[in-house]
């Protein structure tokens, strides 16, 4: 046998597999186990869209599209993106069509970052922005956000953390985990601190149609910030489509151009049935949009006041379908509490370091899930506690 | 629509305290919004979906389409109201279409709820005529799923 850590190369045997995986493959061995830990909404994708799809194969739509996308599906999501955000690009240059937000992430980083060129990635935060940034021959800088400041990046703690090899600053907002989302006083701030570097923005916008309260603003909509932000988004979490995997990039034509070759050559294209599919949910879906907010809304009144209430408090998570307790009262590492919590209740939750050290002392519990199903959650969350005081 | 109706709809067991959470209304306001539903008759019960197949209950459900003659000055009300007064009857809507009544009875056995239609529906005044049509299987009812959980098969690539 041959012994291939010789032979693969050292930067990807470095690389940890995501705490997340982790956690599941445990609970997936077990009987009996509920979860509040999948990333993923529990909704249909609206029978249209669907329908969409299942007409295109009809048609046998099945060949590669364009590169960068269908035509078609690039002029309705600029139309969405101005309807909806005031966001306007130019639908032949400014954009391009990906295999879900996380390709567009990827490409992004890749298109930017140079041997040793730092990226600044506020935590705790989504999990493949430093791996990818590694794998670019980047160098991840963390800014550890905080939850007295709502979990939102600050101006000082930007600054603090920026240096000459700053290159990119990944702007994860609204927030997985934490929930936490920059308001337009927020992303002013920051781009104060940005107008006089050369910093580039990647806005991962994927949640941008889960806000609770108010709408989302993008730092791209921010004076003078367009010209340096590439805006990722998704059609995924907003219309419930995650195993379609489709996203998309939008910004500056010149950075598109350099970003689509990386796209040409890893991946030809985006699933084209998935391409048809979303151009009806584009062009004829904000109703389900708005429906599947709603309810979300509910759940995450009803999960944030049933944390407080047993004793974990929890920050008021005002986007994305997160809550973010803390653990702190129980002097357990969320590691341990994650770990015990699952063994003693059969409940799956995420420890808040999967997303970055910062997040220790706090996990995450997804509400994509049933008012029943969250119900029963804390239900023995609450147990777990008390058995814990004894 | 009242979303405290809508939650209610979907289940009625939820305590006030969590619908007034999810609605991010107080407790006593939830209270006095479902006793004013109830005073007013718009909630008009609470009742468990059960699934009787699961049980030791011998359970049998059909369907009844009624025709019937609709009397001067009353049209179908007298003739509904009659219907509704059985113990064994479910349900009564007034139709569109091609017959006058659906009624929902139910009984233990098949040969109970042919006896009930055919002595005591059957012989009513201004009955025309009674079909029935047994329920073999129920797939949904009320909106929920009469079997067993899927299996949720999220989570396993995420993130």
């Amino acid at each position: 046998m041959r012994d291939y850590k010789d032979i693969l190369s050292p930067k990807i045997q470095a690389l940890k597999p995501s705490g997340i995986r982790r956690f599941f493959d445990i609970a997936n061995e077990m009987e009996g186990v509920i979860s509040l830990g999948v990333g993923e909404p529990d909704f249909k994708t609206p029978w249209a869209i669907r329908e969409a799809g299942i007409r295109s194969l009809e048609q046998s739509k099945t060949w590669y599209t364009a590169n960068a996308g269908l035509q078609e599906l690039k002029s309705e999501i600029c139309r969405y993106l101005e309807r909806r955000f005031h966001l306007s690009y130019d639908d032949r240059r400014e954009i391009m069509i990906t295999v879900g937000g996380s390709e567009a992430i990827d490409a992004c980083i890749r298109a930017f970052v140079e041997e040793g060129d730092e990226v600044l990635i506020p935590e705790p935060s989504f999990v493949a922005y430093h791996p990818i940034t590694v794998l670019a021959g980047g160098v991840p800088v963390a800014i550890p956000t905080k939850q007295e400041d709502h979990f939102r990046l600050t101006p000082e703690d930007l600054k603090a953390h920026i240096t000459e090899k700053t290159k990119l600053l990944v702007l994860p907002y609204p927030n997985n985990p934490t929930g936490g989302v920059m308001r337009r006083e927020h992303l002013e701030a920051i781009a104060e601190v940005l107008r006089d570097t050369d910093i580039m923005v990647l806005s991962d916008e994927i949640y941008a149609e889960l806000t609770y309260g108010s709408r989302h603003v993008s730092i791209a909509n921010i004076e003078g910030m367009k010209e340096r932000t590439v805006v990722v988004n998704g059609f995924s979490k907003t219309y419930a489509m995650t195993g379609w995997r489709l996203g998309y990039a939008v910004g500056p034509a010149p950075v598109m151009e350099q970003m689509l070759k990386i796209h040409q050559y890893a991946i030809m294209c985006a699933p084209t049935t998935s391409q048809y599919a979303a151009v009806e949910a584009a062009r004829n879906c904000d109703d389900a949009i708005a429906s599947m907010a709603d309810e979300y809304d509910m759940r995450r009144r009803l999960i944030v006041d049933g944390f407080n209430r047993i004793g974990l408090p929890c920050f008021e998570p005002e986007g994305a379908f997160y809550v973010f307790p803390s653990i702190q009262s129980t002097g357990m590492t969320s590691e341990e509490f994650c770990e015990s919590l699952l063994y003693h209740e059969k409940v799956a939750v995420v420890p808040g370091t999967a997303f970055g050290e910062s997040g220790e002392g706090f996990f995450r519990a997804s509400y994509c899930y049933s008012v029943n199903h969250i119900v029963e959650a804390l239900r023995r969350i609450e147990h777990f506690l008390q058995g814990l005081q004894k | 629509m009242d979303k405290l109706l809508k939650i209610l709809n979907e289940n009625a067991r939820l305590s006030n305290a969590q619908i007034a959470a999810m609605l991010g209304r107080t407790e006593s306001d939830v209270a006095a919004a479902i006793d004013r539903y109830e005073k007013e008759g718009i909630i008009r019960g609470y009742r468990a979906v059960v699934d009787w197949d699961k049980t030791d209950r011998q359970f049998v459900t059909a369907r009844i389409e009624i025709k019937v003659t609709p009397k001067k000055g009353q049209g179908f009300e007298e003739i509904a109201e009659a219907i509704t007064q059985f113990d064994e009857v479910e349900t009564v809507y007034l139709m569109s279409g091609g017959y006058d009544i659906a009624a929902t009875v139910t009984g233990k056995t098949f040969q109970e709820v042919a006896m009930f239609v055919a002595h005591r529906l059957a012989p009513l005044d201004s009955v025309q005529s009674t079909a029935t049509h047994f329920v073999l299987r129920r797939y949904k009812e009320r909106g929920i799923m009469i079997k067993d959980e899927p299996v949720d098969e999220r989570g396993m690539g995420s993130l």
